[in-house]
């Protein structure tokens, strides 16, 4: 509240020619016409910046912070436009004649189908892989003393020996290596992901289709996609030969110039889709029932030579498959919706104060974890 | 209160150095910190009482991580309903996180800030240590 030249603080009740607290400097920012004398010395700014403004990588943020992609997504629109074009034609064209000449349960069931799809793809494409954030200076530093105390003295002009650890996984000795970008010694299984820029946890592949690297968190999704895709592409060539055949049927076995050319090019799509999509299902069911990666298997890295076996693999293919689709599902840690609070002051510095929010005591973000 | 006021001080006492446990993968890839006391707090604090908090945050991790009937059941559930559930439901392990988080404040304020010691819960680090920062030795109390 305003009186002419005053200012009336709610805050102490009083009425006043400035005052500092909070309440009234919100006030005046709040009020546009505010022709008070204080205006002048202290106005404060808030600028709320986003964790994920800051994070270092190759990754694209939208939805201020909520979404997670890779930079190039052109071959993901392409996976968008063709899933998205066929059903349409699908629906448009198929169904009606489906639901009418055979069971009006097959265009539900197709949407029932495409919706899972489009569900799956968007949660492969939007969340984040399971990237492991880079060390802060200081993690890095003690690691980098650890290094140099593990290796003694290099004599000068020698090369220094590989950054790697061994650490023992059910009798199996299992090498971590040194990532120079990130600066931490990878975990199992997380790889660095160039196109991202990224370490991802458990890592499988980067996915031009989804957009974004197949990791820990989205691998589930990702073979959700495939599996359903594969499902969707089956039904919708199978209802198409129907369509036709049907179609012949009642009109006289005309069939080459009764084939509308939507169908035509439905069962195009289809017929190619179909191997590359049905292909990739039966391999990723594969890797799934022993419990192994893209990246590991491309590697060779539990290929039985050496008697090298996988660790990790629990020996049965139904516990393996049970973990990797059913097992927990794991937050993000990279806090991309964190606040870092930023107040940059104009002429009166005093009330000033920055204070980020990587202070350990500060609870105040309310960590999100859903994508 | 003591515990609270000795917490004030640190926003104002001088970083002496950080230590971070690592994690030990030995049981695989499930989340777990290494219990190995760090040299650097031997003139701190207790030898048990830091292995009690490791293993502590350990056993509550394993919790959030543990393959079982639960996990298998929220997993199925969620699929069902094309994860959609998860807008409206917290998943178990965000609950065992917050725990944690619980715990390590409560450590804190009681047991490790008198000392001049500090953690950071390990999800601000990405999972991969325990950082603990270790404030100049004031000598607020007696020594």
């Amino acid at each position: 509240m305003q009186y002419k030249g005053f200012l009336f603080c709610a805050r102490s009740k009083e009425i006043k020619y400035s005052c500092s607290c909070q309440w009234c400097i919100y006030n005046q920012i709040k009020q546009s016409a505010c022709t008070f004398a204080a205006m002048s010395a202290v106005m404060i700014t808030r600028k709320v910046t986003r964790k994920w403004e800051k994070l270092p990588g190759k990754n694209t943020f939208c939805c201020d912070g909520r979404v997670m992609m890779a930079r190039q997504k052109g071959v993901f629109y392409l996976t968008l436009f063709l899933i998205i074009g066929t059903c349409s034609l699908f629906f448009a064209f198929e169904c009606p004649y489906l639901a009418v000449h055979l069971s009006p349960a097959i265009p539900v069931f197709a949407v029932l189908l495409f919706v899972f799809v489009m569900a799956m793809l968007l949660r492969t494409s939007f969340s984040d892989p399971g990237v492991l954030p880079r060390a802060l200076p200081e993690e890095a530093n003690f690691i980098e003393m650890e290094i140099e105390a593990a290796n003694g003295n290099v004599l000068a002009g020698q090369r220094p020996p590989p950054r790697i650890k061994n650490v023992q996984i059910n009798n199996q000795i299992v090498k971590l290596k040194y990532c120079y970008t990130c600066k931490i010694f990878r975990p199992p299984r997380a790889s660095h992901c160039s196109i991202c820029d990224n370490c991802v946890d458990r890592f499988d592949h980067h996915c031009p289709w989804v957009g974004n690297c197949v990791g820990k968190r989205n691998y589930r999704y990702f073979y959700l996609f495939t599996l359903s895709l594969s499902l969707l592409t089956i039904y919708i060539f199978a209802f198409d030969i129907v369509h036709v055949v049907l179609r012949s049927v009642d009109s006289g076995f005309h069939v080459v110039s009764l084939t509308p050319h939507c169908t035509v090019l439905e069962v195009l799509v289809c017929f190619f889709t179909l191997w590359s999509v049905v292909g990739l299902t039966g391999f990723h069911t594969y890797l799934i029932s022993l419990n192994q990666t893209t990246n590991e298997d491309i590697k060779g890295s539990w290929s039985g030579k050496n008697r090298v076996q996988n660790p990790y693999s629990h020996k049965n293919i139904i516990e393996n498959c049970c973990e990797v689709l059913c097992g927990p599902t794991y937050p993000s840690v990279l806090d991309r919706r964190g606040v870092m609070l930023e107040d940059s002051t104009s002429p009166n510095p005093s009330d000033a104060s920055t204070h980020k929010s990587s202070n350990p005591v500060s609870q105040t973000t309310v960590r999100q974890h859903f994508l | 209160m003591a515990e609270t006021h000795s917490l004030q001080d640190l926003r104002q006492a001088a970083v002496a150095s950080k230590v971070f446990v690592q994690r030990d993968y030995t049981s695989g890839t499930i989340c777990k910190f290494q219990t190995k006391f760090p040299a650097e707090l031997e003139s701190r604090i207790d030898k048990q009482q830091f292995e009690e908090t490791i293993q502590t945050l350990n056993n509550l991790y394993a919790d959030a991580e543990k393959l079982g009937g639960r996990s298998y059941l929220e997993g199925c559930l969620a699929c069902l309903t094309a994860y959609t559930i998860f807008l409206c439901m917290e998943t178990h392990y965000e609950k065992v996180l917050k725990k944690i988080a619980k715990y390590i404040q409560e450590q804190n304020e009681k047991i490790y800030a008198p000392l001049g010691l500090l953690l950071t819960d390990p999800i601000e680090r990405g999972l991969r240590v325990v950082e603990i920062t270790i404030f100049e030795d004031r000598s607020i109390g007696s020594r």
